[in-house]
């Protein structure tokens, strides 16, 4: 299979992309696919942040001011779907396109024609979905986690729409995954064993299992509703001998290893820049890889913490506790290794060591308050609450997010032969950060308090903090627009990279010019 | 709908407790909430926040600590190291003991929460799109329980009140110093029934009959107030939960008002009604209960609240319109009222929604009609 992925790429080896628009939309080259799947996402992460200021909007004060409870729920259910499926999921698959053939050695992905397929589907499942606010009977109302019966028997029609554009994003998902697995296992380097693999080809190699197993699981979930609300049967209809909290056991099969999925390449990022910058090779390089598997493992078998109020026996409560607060031992020894990596090391903190930082503290700090969620009894008190809001706002806001930043910050000058403006990244990583926990940790407060999440409007004790929450919003959201600046910025006027980018850069992936070739790896290198 | 002799009573409580401000505690940080249940809640809350607490302090604290001595311009050379056996395991071990301690108290509390047997009162909590009914199981009590903040507060026409959004028509009682479990479930989507300072959340979900207990001590006696946690349609924020706890005495002088007060309603209703009476108390009705989905003047909402005005409805046949009104329509969002609102109610807002609006059919229906159709 190497031999002729590389003799096909001899014969035209030597010209470039094609011209005009056509090149984006028939394209196979895994970098291209990359770019596109980045500028997807950003478009997405900013049509879902535009979601997000509506909603920070109208929790400003108690009383309904801007918008209407209905609209407000369609917010919030879109806001959380075009986040996770939308602007996450689809930027690690962009690093991943872009990284993993140049950190593996190989010329492109194992299968680049269904790597073309899998991106193209997203605007079209991602253009129904959003075009659904425009029809007449709005948008998808039901959270991102459309229960049954609310998603079904009582939603607005759009909700096959929905179920369309999820089986999409799905096929989509699972095509990224096998190309990924395949790229992974086939086409490797000579020399490159998997223990050898840079830690964010192993967290995507495992993350891309993670997406093959559950994403079938979404399309079995969502399938189950359209028969529901088509045709006649009644798999979470009680009145019909069904039952609603299926709906979640299957639903949380699905969506807690996704959770996983939009976590797993972020260690794998971070993994890559702190060593970098602390000039110090990664601590404990196996036991990241061991307990980054056994955090996958765990993600099977801890759904029904989702679910602790839902009315499960006791027995089943306490194994779900139990399991759960074990996925605290994998993630304590990556963040023990992370701070033992930075230990004794020579720093400096560039925009992307600044990023990777926050996100080793932040995401930690979302660890806890997940630890403590994993408490059953405590969690009867936390559960659908602002304190979950913060919760997963900390690990896929500064968690996953800030490492996808910090990922285009490393690998930017790598991609496009150009550095961006270190001052101007450094005011977009404080702004961010600032914003960030302004918006957030406060909600920490407001769900102890006692305040309900996806409300469009609270009882008069939350008022304050639910202020400076939007305030925090509005800073997270407006710098990004800074990010947009400093990325177009280092495209056209950046200083020109050298080869190895940053001191002290270990890799194959440096070992090319920058920026990339077209073709990199037509010939495999040789790993020692 | 409480009697004088309730009315004084509670409003002595209420006085009491306000004073004393239940919500204190409600800025920062969780509840301690009255119940045992509640206190242990709390105190294993506060355990793994000190836990994570110490944890981040160390773990952070080497980190910054590094981050300030390790940095190239302070001339740190790095060194090479990058494995230890003996610290992976230390932290492996480590955190894994801790996590034993912390579940045996953790397991200890569920085990407890879970244990709703011995209880000497029961009540149904059914939860309805957006109101909760409460049924005292035994007891020929039962009655719903709906948002009481106007419109005018939510729409800012008018000042907000102390408990804005946190303030119902009719208030679930319970007594203290008696375990009373409550038997949850719903008619439509699944909501929750949440009284923090309680620490009892569970799902109402339709089809199942979910346990919960709660046992207010003597000397607690107040107005406790929650909301509903579970996402269940447009309403969701403005159903909330208002639970006030009296003595037992109390207890049964509130619960033979309430028989009592339902005789008395039963023979209001063989009573004359005229146009304007049964029109005006009609309005009231149709703009607490009804507006929600129809809208203010009839006009619905969306594709799945129709609109009044100009209905077949509403215009058309009297006695299927009563029997929309009474037993609702099954698979879609119109609920059965006949349970909810009194023979007089019913007969009011259908009159009402037969002449408001322009509709002018001219009908009247009276108490003894809907008497008549629920036969």
């Amino acid at each position: 299979m190497m031999t002729s992925a590389t003799t096909l790429h001899e014969d035209h080896g030597h010209h470039g992309p094609a011209k005009g628009l056509m090149r984006w939309v028939l394209t196979t080259n895994h970098k291209d696919i990359g770019t596109l799947y980045l500028w997807f996402a950003f478009t997405m992460l900013l049509i879902g942040g535009s979601m997000a200021l509506i909603i920070r909007l109208e929790l400003f004060q108690p009383g309904m001011q801007l918008i209407e409870p209905e609209f407000f729920n369609q917010m919030t259910t879109m806001h959380g779907l075009v986040m996770v499926f939308g602007a996450i999921m689809p930027a690690f698959v962009g690093m991943a396109n872009w990284l993993v053939p140049m950190m593996v050695g190989a010329p492109d992905m194992a299968l680049p024609r269904m790597n073309n397929l899998s991106f193209w589907i997203l605007p079209f499942a991602f253009g129904m979905l959003i075009l659904t606010l425009f029809s007449e009977a709005g948008a998808p109302n039901f959270g991102w986690t459309f229960y049954a019966p609310l998603s079904t028997t009582y939603a607005p029609s759009s909700v096959t729409y929905f179920i369309f554009g999820v089986h999409l994003m799905g096929i989509s998902s699972i095509m990224g995954a096998i190309n990924i697995i395949a790229t992974i296992l086939n086409l490797r380097a000579p020399g490159m064993t998997l223990m050898k693999m840079p830690l964010f080809v192993w967290t995507w190699l495992i993350t891309a299992y993670l997406l093959i197993a559950v994403m079938p699981v979404l399309a079995g979930v969502v399938t189950m509703m359209l028969m529901d609300i088509h045709f006649g049967t009644s798999f979470f209809n009680a009145a019909g001998g069904g039952d609603p909290v299926l709906f979640q056991h299957v639903f949380w099969f699905f969506g807690h290893p996704e959770v996983y999925i939009m976590i797993l390449p972020a260690f794998g990022i971070v993994s890559q820049i702190i060593p970098t910058f602390a000039r110090k090779p990664l601590f404990g390089y196996s036991s990241m890889v061991y307990a980054t598997a056994s955090i996958a493992f765990l993600s099977f078998i801890v759904w029904a913490h989702h679910m602790f109020t839902v009315g499960l026996p006791l027995a089943t409560e306490l194994f779900f506790m139990y399991a759960t607060m074990l996925i605290a031992i994998p993630t304590g020894v990556k963040v023990f290794n992370w701070v033992s990596t930075m230990f004794n090391g020579s720093m400096t903190f560039e925009t992307p060591m600044l990023f990777a930082v926050a996100f080793v503290i932040l995401f930690t700090i979302g660890g806890f308050s997940g630890l403590m969620l994993a408490i059953a009894p405590a969690d009867f008190q936390y559960h659908d609450t602002y304190f979950v809001v913060a919760h997963f706002h900390y690990v896929l806001v500064p968690g996953a997010l800030f490492a996808i930043i910090a990922g285009v910050y490393y690998w930017i000058p790598k991609w496009c032969g150009r550095y961006y403006n270190e001052t101007l990244g450094k005011w977009h990583f404080w702004l961010s950060f600032v914003g960030v926990n302004v918006t957030f940790f406060p909600m920490h407060f407001v769900g102890l308090a006692g305040m309900p999440r996806r409300i469009p409007d609270y009882a008069l004790q939350f008022a304050d903090f639910n202020a400076v929450a939007s305030i925090g919003a509005f800073i997270f959201g407006l710098s990004q627009i800074l990010f947009l600046y400093i990325v177009i910025d280092a495209i056209r006027n950046g200083k020109k990279a050298t080869d190895e980018v940053w001191e002290g850069t270990e890799g194959l992936e440096w070992t090319l010019p920058s920026p990339a070739p077209y073709h990199s790896f037509s010939e495999p290198p040789e790993v020692k | 709908m409480l009697s004088r002799t309730g009315l004084r009573l509670s409003s002595a409580i209420t006085a009491l407790l306000v004073s004393q401000s239940t919500y204190a505690d409600w800025e920062l940080n969780m509840p301690q909430g009255v119940t045992q249940v509640s206190q242990s809640i709390y105190d294993l809350h506060m355990l793994i926040l000190w836990i994570c607490v110490w944890i981040g302090v160390l773990v952070f604290g080497v980190m910054f600590y590094s981050m300030y001595k390790h940095r190239k311009s302070k001339g740190a050379k790095a060194s090479k190291f990058h494995e230890s056996l003996t610290l992976e395991l230390l932290w492996t071990a480590i955190p894994t003991l801790i996590l034993i301690l912390m579940a045996i108290p953790a397991t200890t509390t569920l085990v407890k929460m879970y244990d709703s047997s011995d209880a000497q009162i029961d009540i149904k909590i059914t939860g309805y799109q957006w109101k909760w009914e409460y049924d005292y199981l035994g007891e020929d009590v039962r009655f719903f329980s709906n948002l009481a903040t106007s419109k005018d507060e939510i729409y800012n026409k008018q000042d907000k009140g102390e408990n804005y959004l946190l303030e119902v028509d009719r208030e679930m009682v319970i007594p203290t110093g008696v375990k009373v479990r409550f038997l949850i479930t719903s008619s439509d989507v699944i909501h929750s029934w949440w009284v923090p300072e309680f620490a009892v959340k569970k799902d109402a979900v339709p089809g199942y009959v979910n346990e919960s207990w709660v046992n207010v001590p003597v000397g607690k006696e107040g107005i406790y107030r929650g909301q509903c946690a579970e996402l269940c349609g447009v309403d969701h924020g403005f159903m909330p939960v208002v639970v006030r706890a009296l003595s037992q005495e109390n207890y049964q002088a509130w619960l033979d008002d309430q028989r009592a007060a339902k005789v008395a309603e039963a023979a209001a209703a063989m009573g004359d009604f005229s146009y304007d009476e049964l029109m005006t108390t009609g309005a009231e009705v149709y703009a607490g209960r009804c507006a929600g989905c129809h809208g203010q003047s009839g006009e619905g909402m969306g594709t799945i609240f129709p609109a009044l005005k100009g209905s077949a409805i509403a215009v058309g046949d009297v006695d299927a319109h009563i029997d929309v009104v009474l037993n609702g329509v099954p698979g879609t969002a119109m609920q059965a009222f006949a349970a909810q609102l009194s023979d007089v109610e019913l007969a009011a807002v259908i009159t009402y929604e037969r002449n408001a609006w322009d509709n002018n059919t001219g009908d009247t229906v009276t108490p003894i009609n809907i008497i008549d159709a629920r036969k």
